[in-house]
């Protein structure tokens, strides 16, 4: 499902402000800085004595995990939390038959309890906007959707606070070559990096996978493609690993996870090939000795606990940004 | 309606600065400018008054009042308190005194870093037209002006301080 194509950007208001965050594909690159902008005086309220911003005190923020994550799902609390808000988690089984039903049916029971925000992790790709799109045609579109991660579509917050770490390391996006390493094809985290990256000026964003992990039309995201490791992460300055989604896999297209790691696995020798100060980016849980080396994932270059620091502050800055409009 | 005539920004932080001086002790007190006039203020009034504890800059965003009709605001900076709040003497600096909304954000932007001894404010002009009950500590120049006109600080690329009237 495209949620860019129609009209206007479905994201924004009528005054071009963000209303709901779904994709990073299609938002103007100044909404992105601005976002980028904003997070960067929230990382800073970790350090102080009372970690709590009034911003959006009295406010009902849903977490709705129809898909298990506890990552996504705890920093997006405690970004709410840190806001005021008070916050309410759904693990919400996707075994009920009609899915397209049921789902509508609980945001209806929900947005009913006077939520004024929906935080949204779902396995189908386009769920969050089915969300957005409902409550726009029933008059409820005060009601905000964030994507905490929908299928293979998309998953904004970790594209933008892979953005967030990026700028904070390296300062100047349009100097830089990137490379996407991994399983692409399952990857919603790729597609919202890939995105975020080309819609920030990054001159160079190279996708490093074998065949069988690449989507059909990769090349048509404007990204260099590169079948062999050892070629694609010559002279890059970031490294962003994409976890193996061993769960998502379907049918035989790997051999093993230890052939794997042999050949697609980031080991000291393979990032010596980036430049010196190469950054190396991980959007956890890692699989050590899978996709990273733990000498990489615990070495000198690795900023993958940053990003973890980040991203409260970078979902902080999205609920507050969501919350005003 | 005859425009006011504004008052000189460089002599009123001499003048700001000679009201304090009795009143600070160089070695205890310390200095939190409001983005973006006030900091400027603050710069000076530190040097003025040989001020020992680092100054500190605060930005009001994440405590206005008006988050929920205006939405956050755009250009929100990173609050810096380089001292230890607990028990400090501190004087907020702003350019211009109004409606007491932006003070009072400001102090919750400082109770969320400790609890301070003693907290005063300092502005270069009261414009008038309070509505919560705040009143400055020193204050060098006052005037009255309608709800549709501002006063503004601007800092000149030389660094000198001026005052502009605009029609909002």
């Amino acid at each position: 499902m495209s949620v860019t194509t129609h009209g206007g950007n479905p994201q924004l208001n009528r005054h071009g402000e963000l209303n709901h965050l779904i994709t990073i594909e299609g938002l103007p690159r100044d909404v992105l800085t601005r976002i980028l902008d904003t997070a960067a005086p929230f990382t800073e309220v970790a350090e102080r004595e009372v970690k709590k911003l009034p911003l959006l005190r009295g406010k009902s923020v849903f977490n709705l995990f129809f898909e298990n994550s506890t990552r996504t799902r705890t920093t997006f609390e405690i970004a709410a939390k840190r806001l005021s808000a008070d916050v309410i988690n759904l693990n919400i089984s996707t075994s009920s038959a009609n899915k397209g039903e049921t789902l509508l049916d609980t945001v209806d029971n929900l947005a009913a309890m006077q939520a004024d925000m929906f935080v949204v992790r779902h396995a189908s790709s386009g769920a969050p906007y089915l969300i957005a799109q409902h409550l726009a045609a029933t008059g409820r579109d005060h009601i905000h959707v964030v994507n905490a991660g929908d299928g293979r579509h998309a998953h904004p917050t970790q594209g933008l606070l892979d953005m967030y770490t990026i700028r904070h390391f390296k300062k100047d996006f349009t100097r830089l070559t990137v490379a996407v390493v991994g399983d692409i094809l399952h990857s919603r985290v790729a597609r919202s990096q890939i995105h975020a990256l080309k819609t920030l000026g990054v001159p160079e964003v190279r996708v490093i996978a074998p065949k069988t992990l690449l989507p059909a039309a990769v090349d048509r995201l404007g990204v260099r493609v590169f079948n062999d490791m050892q070629e694609g992460l010559r002279g890059v300055d970031v490294v962003m690993m994409l976890r193996l989604q061993n769960e998502r896999m379907q049918g035989a297209l790997l051999p093993s996870t230890q052939e794997f790691f042999k050949s697609w696995g980031l080991t000291p020798e393979k990032l010596a090939l980036a430049k010196p100060d190469a950054i190396v980016m991980h959007p956890g849980p890692m699989n050590r000795g899978v996709e990273i080396d733990s000498a990489v994932a615990d070495g000198r270059q690795a900023v993958i606990l940053p990003q973890v620091t980040f991203g409260i502050a970078v979902r902080m800055a999205v609920m507050a940004m969501l919350g005003g409009n | 309606m005859p425009i006011p005539q504004l008052p000189d920004a460089e002599a009123l932080c001499g003048a700001l600065a000679d009201a304090m001086r009795p009143h600070v002790d160089a070695s205890a007190t310390a200095l939190v400018g409001i983005h973006t006039g006030g900091v400027w203020i603050a710069e000076r009034l530190h040097a003025a008054l040989g001020l020992k504890i680092a100054l500190g800059s605060i930005d009001v965003s994440f405590h206005r009042d008006d988050y929920n009709q205006r939405g956050l605001h755009a250009n929100a900076r990173s609050s810096q308190i380089p001292f230890d709040v607990d028990g400090a003497h501190i004087v907020i600096v702003d350019d211009v005194l109004y409606t007491g909304r932006t003070i009072r954000a400001a102090m919750n932007e400082i109770f969320d870093y400790g609890r301070p001894g003693r907290v005063d404010l300092a502005v270069l002009s009261d414009r008038g037209g309070r509505e919560l009950p705040v009143a400055p500590t020193w204050c060098p120049h006052a005037l009255s002006l309608p709800v549709a006109q501002m006063l503004a600080l601007e800092r000149s690329d030389d660094g000198r301080l001026s005052f502009r009237l605009m029609e909002k």
